[in-house]
């Protein structure tokens, strides 16, 4: 890759969280989303401290991946509604780095932040402490790898009207391995096995969704504005 | 070959291929269809563990199998679409995901049929079961993209790509469900013993499977075709053919 | 001089079933000043669009556009919550840096001065439409494609802009616009009626 296409893809970034950071509402809505669901389980299912430790890494997971879900809508969202979008599109650059820096900013907005909270919600759920390490570490690896995805479904739908539940429907499957892995690491840490398998393939879906995923998001993009 | 493709994409002369090889096809394949269940049903020996109930494997497999390589001959219409923007790429990839979607509905609905004499339960989250469930809201995602947009052009266009973004999630969604099942469950309940079947129920299974291969072709003809007369209605080509039909 | 910035051949646009525009034809050289005309919904937009580039489906036809143009369209590309400053500093297209002596210049020329810092929601929406046109200041574009530029703007804004079409043309420039307000530029403007084209 040629220096000013880093270039660009810092900036772009750079410009993607200054606007972020501009709306606080945005950034702090999914993580009181995370933390009103979490306190919806024990609620539901009793607080009996020894199933919740058993329920913990699955809830943690299915929570974080849902409030990922209703951020991902709102991805390009705003910029194809300003007109911004356009002129990405008839920018010299690739498309395909745009939409990976908005992917990145998104992904440091909501997934990081999410991570550094749910260590409290962890205790809250009696999870195992030597879990929570494990928990931040999938959760590090695996929101960047849902942000990917859900960046591709919002590629896909930012021309639509209401396209909020289309979108869901179009990757709710597609997250199906990152929730796996995810859960599956936490739970064999929780139980004291080696959970370094699971964050092994959470690191290779991420890798393999970073190369992939900005091609399918151009096009997207580019299918939305288009039509 | 360049030429076959490039036939293969003028409406026109697909909309008379169909016509040409469906004659013929559509009989052969019920045949098959007839002769496989036939064979299954009653000439097949009785399972020494589950009796009689394992013979929706006739059904059941066939369906599932089809099922999931239909996602792929979408996915490729799909690439096809994209990389040579042929028209008729997009009406295939559009007649495929239906005639899919139901063949996944009838592998899981066979298969909650199968599961309660052989379970006690209707529905039971096994890795097959539960792969086939995903593949299943796949085909629900393609079908809801295409019929969201408003332009048709751009709704193929933007069902290849997801097509395609499914494709590579595929096998990983799978690989992913089959180990999470043998986390939570030891593999005793799995029936999946493909290796052990005998060659008196192997033989009526493959001939299902290629009737079932044939229908699915027949079945993304028809649909087609279907599609076609709706998209050219009131083009030339199409008033001459239906006029000459009468 | 006048290099030819845009070539647009037998171009037709179709939206749904309907066909808007049959069979357009023309070339735009440096130095001319084009408003595209016609009653609403001919498909100034649409073709406006077509020529940057944008909205390809059920665009047919050949177009030759120069890799760089600046193409401004109905909506302002600007976000609410920054400041004037900072919107033209990270321009959307990724051609960014200039400097931010020439935004404050640019800002100035649009009757802006002294609202830099001021996040954009809190200026009126004709001052918006001014920080998004402002970008016809720092522009090195050799081909302006603007939709509608002088709604939402009032006398002095149109007048700063007219000016400023005049200096670009003059540079070898070139501007397209959509427009259905009266001539304004006398003899140097190219009037292109797109209710022949129509279908």
């Amino acid at each position: 890759m040629q220096p000013d296409l880093f270039q660009f893809l810092w900036d772009q970034t750079c410009r993607q969280l200054r606007v972020g950071v501009s709306k606080p509402s945005e950034v702090l809505n999914p993580l009181l989303f995370f933390v009103m669901v979490v306190t919806l389980f024990p609620i539901g299912l009793g607080p009996n401290p020894e199933q919740l430790a058993i329920l913990a890494p699955g809830i943690l997971w299915v929570v974080a991946l849902l409030s990922n879900l209703t951020v991902s809508g709102r991805l390009f969202a705003a910029d194809f509604e300003d007109g911004s979008l356009e002129q990405l599109v008839l920018a010299e650059h690739p498309l395909a780095l745009t939409g990976l820096s908005q992917v990145i900013a998104h992904w440091l907005l909501s997934g990081v932040t999410l991570t550094l909270v749910s260590p409290l919600f962890a205790l809250m759920l009696n999870l195992p402490a030597q879990a929570i390490p494990v928990l931040m570490m999938s959760l590090l690896l695996g929101s960047f790898s849902l942000s990917l995805v859900g960046g591709i479904g919002a590629a896909l739908t930012v021309g639509i009207q209401r396209g909020g539940l289309l979108l869901s429907v179009l990757i709710i499957p597609l997250y199906v391995p990152v929730l796996v892995f995810g859960v599956s690491a936490v739970s064999e840490a929780a139980g004291g096995g080696d959970p370094a398998r699971w964050l092994a393939l959470l690191g290779a879906f991420a890798a393999g969704g970073v190369v992939l995923a900005p091609l399918a998001i151009a096009a997207g993009l580019r299918i939305s504005l288009d039509s | 070959m360049w030429q076959i493709i490039h036939k293969m994409g003028s409406p026109p002369w697909f909309y008379r291929f169909a016509e040409r090889v469906l004659r013929w096809a559509l009989p052969l394949v019920l045949i098959l269809l007839v002769v496989g269940a036939v064979w299954g049903m009653l000439f097949a020996p009785p399972d020494f563990r589950q009796g009689n109930s394992y013979r929706i494997i006739f059904i059941h497999v066939p369906a599932s199998v089809v099922a999931l390589a239909g996602y792929y001959v979408m996915a490729f219409a799909g690439a096809v679409s994209l990389i040579w923007k042929i028209k008729m790429a997009d009406t295939a990839m559009r007649a495929v995901a239906p005639v899919g979607a139901a063949l996944t509905f009838i592998g899981l609905v066979t298969g909650a049929v199968w599961g309660k004499p052989t379970w006690g339960t209707w529905w039971i989250w096994d890795a097959r079961i539960t792969s086939m469930l995903i593949l299943f809201f796949l085909y629900v995602g393609v079908m809801a993209l295409f019929e969201a947009y408003e332009n048709k052009a751009a709704a193929a266009k933007a069902c290849a790509v997801l097509s395609l973004v499914g494709t590579v999630n595929i096998p990983i969604i799978y690989k992913s469900v089959d180990w999470w099942y043998s986390l939570h469950q030891p593999a005793s309940i799995s029936f999946s013993g493909s290796t052990a079947i005998d060659t008196s129920m192997l033989y009526p299974l493959l001939l299902m499977i290629v009737a079932f291969y044939g229908l699915f072709a027949c079945c993304v003809m028809l649909n087609m075709r279907a599609e076609l007369l709706d998209t050219h209605r009131g083009a030339n080509w199409l008033q001459r053919e239906i006029l000459e039909r009468n | 001089m006048s290099e030819t910035l845009l070539c647009a051949q037998g171009v037709s646009i179709e939206r749904g079933y309907r066909r808007l525009l049959a069979d357009v034809s023309f070339t735009v050289q440096g130095g001319q000043l084009v408003q595209l005309a016609g009653a609403n919904g001919v498909g100034k937009t649409s073709l406006l669009r077509a020529l940057a580039g944008l909205g390809r489906f059920g665009v047919t036809g050949d177009i030759n556009r120069p890799e760089a143009l600046l193409y401004l369209g109905h909506l302002p590309s600007t976000k609410p919550t920054l400041t004037p400053l900072e919107n033209l500093r990270w321009h959307p297209s990724g051609r960014v840096a200039k400097g931010d002596a020439a935004i404050i210049a640019a800002l100035a020329a649009v009757a802006l001065t002294g609202s830099e810092e001021t996040p954009i929601h809190y200026l009126s929406a004709g001052q918006q439409r001014r920080v998004a046109l402002a970008r016809l200041w720092l522009s090195d574009e050799p081909l302006w494609l603007l939709d509608e530029p002088f709604t939402a703007i009032d006398a002095l804004g149109a007048a700063l802009l007219e000016a400023r079409f005049v200096e670009h043309v003059d540079q070898g420039g070139a501007v397209i616009f959509t427009s259905h307000q009266p001539n304004r530029f006398g003899e140097r403007l190219r009037v292109l009626e797109l209710g022949q084209y129509a279908a």
